[in-house]
């Protein structure tokens, strides 16, 4: 059983600039912050390591950090232009009773992250989600489609903060 | 009223209008759709279930559409449902009926102001018969929207549908 500093020392250790840093500061669980295009072979290790084993991903969420400039056109309509998303993991070890909560931060205008379906597989439908939602490119998923809105949805991602619903949705009127 | 209600004057026949007769055929044996969408789905099979039971009126769910005569809207409409219940009330056979039951099928319920995914009201989409108000609805409110609608069929005309 690991604390987080000790899991971010030994990431450090073996992964050098990927691992970006630990966010102490939070009130609830430490942050270890990492590059998002190698998230990849950052959670093969995490599960593999015979010392670390975190065989089961809890979940795998966006969120729209809304950090960028708030911009207000000509029509009024707010947007947000610059700032980041960002992807969440919480991980358990089952083996080993330990946790630690990952972020990966990437840019609004162009959001890429590597897919983790391949080290676990739970993130496949939390990927499409995050996707759906917020409009996160995960890389290298082998079925990236949205989940929950319709699939021609074509108004955008739902859980951004600057999000328009649209007026019409297929001759049917959406607002109240 | 009731077809059975009229005097049997003459060994065994019945006298009764074609209308009342229809009338009393069809709302008599309501086959709804089987089909729930949300938590008031679960108070739906309740009033199916052998407490409230709804086959005493003659409600019995059917898996197709071809062979259903009502279709309760028991719940969230969103908006990727709504054009697959278009087309599920499209294929069901004339006379056909409409209960909307709670507030999401009413009227887009809690989901009405930030409710992106919700359609607010399955009347946007299909003519609705009986509204059932409540979230969700008791299976008392739902029989009584059940007996509303048995009422509209009872007064009914081959000349002129009113439900």
């Amino acid at each position: 059983m690991k604390n987080p500093e000790e899991i971010f020392e030994q990431l450090k250790a073996e992964f050098g600039d990927v691992v970006l840093g630990i966010d102490k500061e939070t009130p609830t669980e430490p942050l270890i912050s990492i590059d998002p295009l190698k998230m990849n072979k950052v959670g093969a290790f995490l599960r593999d390591s015979d010392d670390l084993k975190f065989d089961s991903l809890m979940v795998l969420s966006g969120v729209d950090d809304a950090n960028g400039a708030k911009i207000k056109d000509a029509d009024g309509v707010d947007s947000i232009s610059g700032g980041t998303l960002s992807v969440y993991y919480h991980l358990h070890s089952i083996n080993l009773k330990h946790k630690i909560t990952l972020r990966v931060s990437t840019s609004r205008e162009n959001p890429q992250v590597e897919s983790v379906y391949n080290v676990w597989r739970t993130s496949d439908w939390h990927e499409r989600e995050a996707y759906d939602m917020f409009g996160i490119i995960f890389l290298n998923h082998h079925d990236l489609r949205r989940i929950l809105m319709p699939y021609d949805w074509e108004a955008g991602y739902p859980l951004r903060k600057d999000y328009k619903n649209p007026e019409f949705y297929k001759g049917m009127k959406v607002p109240y | 009223m009731g077809l059975l209600d009229k005097e049997f004057s003459d060994g065994n026949i019945v006298i009764a209008k074609v209308d009342d007769l229809m009338n009393w055929a069809r709302l008599s044996s309501i086959w709804q759709l089987g089909f729930g969408l949300a938590c008031c789905a679960i108070e739906m099979m309740a009033t199916s279930a052998s407490h409230y039971d709804f086959d005493r009126f003659g409600v019995i769910p059917r898996n197709t559409p071809r062979q259903a005569d009502a279709i309760i809207i028991s719940g969230t409409v969103t908006l990727k449902m709504a054009t697959r219940i278009k087309r599920l009330y499209e294929q069901m056979p004339d006379p056909k009926y409409i209960i909307s039951m709670g507030s999401c099928a009413n009227c887009g319920g809690p989901y009405w102001e930030h409710g992106y995914h919700v359609l607010k009201g399955i009347d946007r989409v299909i003519p609705v018969d009986v509204y059932v108000p409540g979230c969700p609805p008791r299976p008392e409110a739902l029989l009584e929207g059940l007996l509303k609608l048995q009422e509209k069929i009872r007064n009914e005309s081959l000349r002129k549908k009113i439900a």
